[in-house]
C-alpha cells in the first residue's frame, strides 16, 4: 500500500552569508518524506543542520540565510516558491511550529490568551468571544487546569513545562496537518519531559497529524517517531523505518552514534565513541562529511561524496560501503550489521 | 499599583529634602554678600545691617534653612532681593515658557527618535539604517547653540523662512525646538535602534512569525513594546538634560524663559529666584523619573509590583 | 574496608530571599536541606535530579565556593568548614572541579600552557623550569595534541575545551574531583569521548570522583554509587546496580521511568508524574515529593521521612520513604 506523502523534502540546501559575504552551507543536500498522520524524526547533534532544515521548511531562516536549492513539497505545493503572503498563511495554520525553549518562546509582555488569540484571528477570523472559546478549549487539551484563569496570566507566571504546553495549544490553534516540534524537550526535567512527550503523542493519535520531531535524544526517536532521518554535517545521511534504524543501522555515523550513546537500561562496560571531532561548518570536506571519522574510510570516501541511495524497502543511506564502487574489505558491510545486532 | 506610587513618592521626600539642602548651601558658600550687592557698593554699614535683617541673612544658617524650607513647601519663596516681586509672581510664566519649550522639544525627539529607530533597525545594514546612524552621529556631536546658530542663519537670515528670536507664535516656535530635541532624537534614534535589534533576535519574535503575522505586525505589536524599556528611560534622561540644554537656547533665541531667568539672576546674586528656579527644575526632574518607573510597571509586567 | 575520603554531615545551604520596603531577609530558598553523605576512597559517588534540586549546591557547599549555612564537610578526617581562608585554599589542591560549561571557565586570554600551569605554581606543584615539560605531559594525559599548547581556548572545539579543563584538574595531583555536569553540554558522540577518558584517568591516577548530572544514563555508565535529590533531600541512596534494578522511593521509580529507552521494541510502564516541581521557597511539609507522589497518605503530609534500610534492601541503599514496605509488596500499587 502506497501511503499518502504529506511532506516531501528534496535536496534542500540553506545558506547563510556572513560578513564578509563568505557562503556557510549550513543544509546541504536534505532529503526525506513524511506520509501522513505518522512522526518522522531528525536526529543530529548540534551543527547537523536540523534546526535549520525546521526553519527552512517554514521559510523562517534568518535574514542573512536563504534557501538555495532543493523542493519542499508539502500536498504537492512547493514552499520555496510561494509568495510572503502565502507562506505567512500556512505558517501557523496547515504548518506549525514549537521551539526549544519555552522560557524565551512567549512574548512576556502580553498574557498567554492574547498570543493564542492572534493566530486564531488571522487565519480563522474569530472574534473575542469565538476566540475565548476556543482557547478554553486548546488549553483544556493540552492539559492546562483552569484555564479561564491561566488565559489571563503573562508567561513569567508559568512553569517551564507549563509554558511548552501553551506552546502547544497555540501550534494548534488552528488544527495543523504538520507539527514541526524543534528540541521541545530539551530544556526540561525528565519529568516533564516525559509529560510533554505523552501529550504530543496523544494528540496525534487524537487529531491525526503529522509531525516532525527534532531531537538529538535517540531515547525519544525511539519512544515518538515512525521514520527517522540521521543528518551529519547538513546532510542526510540515513532515512529509515525506526524499529530497523536501532536495529539494523547501516550509516557508520549511525551505528557510531547508537555505540556512543551511554544507556541507563543497560549496563554497558566501555562506550565506543566515535573517534575525532564534528566538522567546522565553514570547513567541510571535500568527500563524504563523516570521512574523517570513520573507521571503514577509504580513499573514494575522502575524495568523492556519496549519493543518498534508495534501496527497495523505501530507506535510504549516503554511504559508499553499500554501493556497487565499495573499494575498502567487503566484509564491512556485514560486520557493521552484526556490531548491534 | 498605587501602593506602588505611593511609596514611591515617600521615597522622593528625602530626595527632594537633599535637593533642597545642596542648593541652599550652595548659595550661601558662594563668596560675596548679597547685602552688600542690593545696598550698593558705598552703602554704610547700618544700611547694609539693616537690609540683612529685613532679609533675614543675620540669623544663624540652620534657621534660614528653616524658614526657606518652611515657606517652600508652601510655595512661598519669598520676594525676589532684586525686584521685590514675588518669586512666584516672576518664576511662573517663565516657568510656562520653559516647560513648553521642553515639552514641544520632547515630542521632537520621540517622534523623530523612535521612527529613525525602528526604520534603522528593521532595515539593518541598509542605507537607510547608515543614513539614519551617521545624522544621529552628527546630531550628537553637535552643541546646540552651535546648531542653534546655524539655523537661525539659514532659516531666519539667508532663507527668510522663519523669525530668528521670540517665542509665541507657531513659527517661532520651530528653531528653537529643533535645536533643543536634536540631541535628543539622537540619543533616543541609537536606542531604539540597539533595543529593537536586540529584541528582534528573540526567540519569540520567531515564534510570532512562526504565527503566520505580518512583519509590520511583528515589529510594532511584539517587538516595540518590548523593546520601550529602555527608551523609556532615555527619554526620562533626557528630559533632566532638556532643562539644561534650554538655558542655551533661551539665550541663543532671546526667549524670556526660566533658564535665561535663573542665568541673569545669578550674576545679580538673587538667591531666592535662583533657588526657587533650581528647586522647581529638580522637583520636575524626579517627577519625571517618577512617571518613567511607573511606565515601565505598565510595559513590563514582569517587574514585581513591590 | 573501604577508606572514606570525604564525610558530609548535615549540610544545609540556605539563600536569602530579599524582600519588602527595606530589602530585608523575607525568606530562605532551602537549596540543601540537611543532608549527609559519604564518599570512599577511589569511587565514583553521582548525585542526580532535576533542576532545583541541590546538587551542584551541594558540590559547591563542599569546596566552599559558597559559604554552606550549616554542617560539616570532613575531608581525610579534618573539617573543611572549620579552615580559614589559607589554609582552604591548600586544601584546593586536593579538591578539583570541572564545570559544565568548560569556555565559561577558562581564562580567553591565557594560552592552554598558561592555564595548565597556573595552578602548579600556585600550589608549587613543581619546580618552574619543569612547568612546561608537565603541562605537555598532562595535554598528551587527556589526549589533546601536544602542540597546541600556546594556542586558546577559543580555538578549541567544546569536547576539546572540556579536556583543557580536565587537565587542568588533573594538574595538581587532586585527590576528588567533583564534576558539575561535567558532560551535560557535549554531543553524545563527544560526550562518549569524554566518559571513557575520565574512567580511564580514575584507574591510572586513582581518583574519586564526586559527579553531579541529571543524565542517568551517564550516571549509570560512571557510577558505582547514586545519590538521588529532590527539592533538596537525598531520597535515596545506593550502588548503582540496586539503585537501577530496585529502585524503592516512588520519585526515583518515576525519574527512571520518564527517561526515553532508545530502542523502540522495548515498552514499559511509565509512571507520568503529574505537576512541576515545588518551589523550594517554603517546600511541601512532610515528605518533599508528596504534591507529586502517586502513593501520598496523611502521613506522608505531615512527617519528613527517614532514609531507612529494609531487609529487601541490599546493605548500604537506603530511601526515605513511608511506605517503602507496603509498595514492595504490592498493596500499594499504581492504578491503571
Amino acid at each position: 500500500m502506497k501511503e499518502e506523502i504529506i511532506l516531501d523534502v528534496r535536496d534542500l540546501r540553506t545558506s547563510f552569508f556572513d560578513d564578509e559575504g563568505f557562503e556557510i552551507k549550513a543544509v546541504d543536500g536534505v532529503s526525506f518524506e513524511l506520509p501522513k498522520g505518522k512522526t518522522l524524526g531528525i536526529v543530529g547533534e548540534s551543527g547537523s543542520g536540523k534546526s535549520i532544515t525546521a526553519l527552512s521548511i517554514l521559510r523562517l531562516i534568518a535574514k542573512n540565510g536563504k534557501i538555495a536549492g532543493g523542493e519542499i513539497l508539502f500536498n504537492n505545493r512547493d514552499l520555496t516558491k510561494l509568495s510572503e503572503k502565502d507562506i505567512r498563511s500556512i505558517r501557523g495554520n496547515d504548518i506549525s511550529m514549537i521551539f526549544q525553549e519555552p522560557m524565551t518562546s512567549l512574548n512576556p509582555v502580553y498574557t498567554i490568551g492574547k498570543q493564542i488569540y492572534e493566530a486564531l484571528k488571522i487565519h480563522q477570523g474569530m472574534d473575542k468571544e469565538q476566540g475565548k472559546k476556543r482557547i478554553i478549549e486548546l488549553l483544556e487539551l493540552v492539559g492546562i487546569p483552569s484555564p479561564e484563569q491561566r488565559m489571563k496570566q503573562y508567561p513569567h507566571e508559568l512553569s517551564g513545562g507549563m509554558r511548552q504546553r501553551v506552546m502547544i495549544a497555540m501550534a494548534l490553534a488552528c488544527n495543523p496537518k504538520l507539527l514541526i516540534a524543534d528540541e521541545p524537550t530539551t530544556a526540561l526535567d525528565v519529568t516533564i519531559q516525559a509529560q510533554i512527550l505523552e501529550l504530543i503523542n496523544s494528540l496525534q493519535e487524537e487529531l491525526g497529524m503529522s509531525v516532525i520531531m527534532i531531537t538529538h535524544d535517540l531515547g525519544v526517536v525511539a519512544e515518538t517517531c515512525d521514520y527517522v532521518a540521521v543528518m551529519y554535517g547538513g546532510q542526510v545521511v540515513e532515512y529509515q523505518e525506526v524499529k530497523e534504524l536501532f536495529k539494523n543501522p547501516k550509516h557508520p555515523y549511525t551505528v557510531g552514534l547508537l555505540n556512543s550513546m551511554p544507556r541507563h537500561d543497560v549496563d554497558v562496560d566501555e562506550l565506543e565513541p566515535i573517534k575525532g571531532n564534528v566538522p567546522s561548518i565553514k570547513n567541510m570536506p571535500k568527500g563524504c562529511r563523516f570521512a574523517p571519522r570513520c573507521p571503514f574510510a577509504t580513499e573514494l570516501c575522502v575524495t568523492e561524496l556519496p549519493k543518498l541511495d534508495r534501496k527497495e524497502d523505501g530507506s535510504e543511506v549516503r554511504c559508499w560501503i553499500y554501493s556497487d564502487k565499495w573499494d575498502g574489505d567487503p566484509e564491512v558491510k556485514v560486520r557493521n550489521e552484526e556490531r548491534t545486532s | 499599583m498605587l501602593k506602588f506610587i505611593i511609596r514611591r513618592l515617600l521615597q522622593l521626600i528625602p530626595v527632594l529634602l537633599g535637593v533642597t539642602i545642596i542648593v541652599f548651601s550652595l548659595m550661601h558658600l558662594t563668596p560675596g554678600n548679597p547685602a552688600h550687592i542690593i545696598a550698593g557698593e558705598n552703602a554704610p554699614p547700618e544700611t547694609v545691617a539693616q537690609i540683612e535683617k529685613r532679609l533675614g541673612l543675620d540669623e544663624p544658617i540652620p534657621v534660614q534653612f528653616y524658614h526657606f524650607v518652611k515657606d517652600a513647601v508652601m510655595l512661598d519663596f519669598g520676594n525676589s532681593w532684586r525686584t521685590s516681586l514675588p518669586v512666584t509672581t516672576e518664576l511662573w510664566p517663565r516657568f510656562w515658557v520653559t516647560f513648553e519649550l521642553a515639552v514641544y522639544s520632547m515630542i521632537f525627539s520621540i517622534v523623530v527618535g523612535m521612527a529613525a529607530g525602528i526604520i534603522s533597525a528593521v532595515r539593518q545594514y541598509s542605507w537607510a539604517d547608515v543614513t539614519v546612524m551617521l545624522v544621529a552621529l552628527f546630531g550628537l556631536s553637535m552643541p546646540n547653540f552651535w546648531l542653534g546658530l546655524m539655523l537661525m542663519q539659514w532659516f531666519s537670515i539667508n532663507l527668510g523662512w522663519l523669525p530668528p528670536t521670540g517665542w509665541g507664535s507657531p513659527e517661532q516656535i520651530i528653531l528653537p525646538v529643533i535645536t533643543l530635541g536634536t540631541s535628543g532624537a539622537a540619543v533616543i534614534a541609537r536606542m531604539t535602534r540597539s533595543s529593537m535589534l536586540d529584541v528582534i533576535s528573540q526567540d519569540y519574535i520567531r515564534t510570532a512569525r512562526a504565527k503566520g503575522l505580518k512583519e509590520r505586525v511583528i515589529t510594532y505589536r511584539h517587538a516595540l513594546k518590548n523593546a520601550l524599556i529602555p527608551i523609556v528611560t532615555v527619554i526620562g534622561l533626557q528630559f533632566g538634560g532638556l532643562l539644561a540644554g534650554a538655558v542655551l537656547t533661551e539665550s541663543v533665541f532671546a526667549i524670556n524663559g526660566m533658564g535665561k531667568l535663573i542665568v541673569d539672576r545669578i550674576l545679580a546674586r538673587d538667591f531666592p529666584v535662583v533657588q526657587a528656579g533650581i528647586l522647581v527644575i529638580a522637583v520636575v526632574f524626579v517627577f519625571i523619573n517618577l512617571l518613567v518607573d511607573i511606565s515601565y510597571k505598565f510595559l513590563n509586567k514582569r517587574i514585581d509590583m513591590d | 574496608m573501604k577508606k572514606e575520603l570525604l564525610k558530609v554531615n548535615n549540610l544545609k545551604q540556605y539563600f536569602p530571599v530579599k524582600g519588602g520596603f527595606l530589602g530585608r531577609t523575607v525568606n530562605h530558598v532551602k537549596a540543601v536541606d540537611d543532608i549527609s553523605f559519604e564518599i570512599y576512597e577511589g569511587e565514583t559517588l553521582s548525585v542526580v535530579g532535576e533542576s532545583g534540586c541541590g546538587k551542584s549546591t551541594t558540590g559547591r557547599a563542599i569546596l566552599r565556593l559558597e559559604e554552606p549555612t550549616d554542617g560539616e564537610v570532613y575531608f581525610e578526617g579534618e573539617d573543611l568548614l572549620a579552615l580559614n581562608k589559607s589554609q582552604m585554599r591548600e586544601k584546593r589542591k586536593d579538591l578539583q572541579v570541572i564545570f559544565q560549561d568548560p569556555y565559561a571557565s577558562l581564562n580567553p586570554r591565557h594560552t592552554v600552557g598558561q592555564i595548565l600551569t597556573e595552578a602548579m605554581q600556585i600550589q608549587k606543584i613543581a619546580p618552574r623550569s619543569e612547568l612546561r615539560k608537565r603541562a605537555i605531559e598532562l595535554m598528551e594525559i587527556v589526549g589533546l595534541n601536544a602542540e597546541q599548547i600556546d594556542r586558546y581556548p577559543h580555538e578549541f572545539s567544546g569536547g576539546q575545551r572540556q579536556r583543557i579543563g580536565i587537565a587542568r584538574a588533573l594538574s595538581v595531583d587532586p585527590k576528588l574531583i567533583i564534576a558539575d555536569e561535567a558532560v551535560s553540554a557535549l554531543d553524545v558522540s563527544i560526550q562518549a569521548q569524554v566518559l571513557n577518558l575520565l574512567k580511564r584517568l580514575q584507574r591510572e591516577f586513582n581518583l574519586t570522583y564526586l559527579f553531579i548530572a541529571h543524565d542517568l544514563g551517564v550516571v549509570r555508565h560512571i557510577s558505582d554509587r547514586i545519590i538521588v535529590m529532590y527539592l533538596g533531600k537525598i531520597v535515596e541512596i545506593a550502588d548503582k546496580k540496586s539503585l537501577f534494578e530496585n529502585p524503592q522511593h516512588p520519585y526515583t521509580k518515576a525519574l527512571l521511568s520518564a527517561i526515553p529507552i532508545p530502542d523502540p521494541e522495548k515498552k514499559k510502564e511509565r509512571i507520568v508524574l503529574k505537576g512541576d516541581v515545588p518551589s523550594p521557597i517554603n517546600p511541601p511539609q512532610g515528605c518533599r515529593f508528596h504534591t507529586r507522589c502517586p502513593f501520598a497518605t496523611e502521613i506522608c503530609r505531615t512527617k519528613v521521612p527517614e532514609l531507612r534500610n529494609l531487609d529487601h534492601m541490599k546493605e548500604g541503599h537506603r530511601a526515605a520513604c513511608h511506605h517503602i514496605e507496603k509498595i514492595h509488596s504490592g498493596e500499594m500499587a499504581l492504578q491503571k
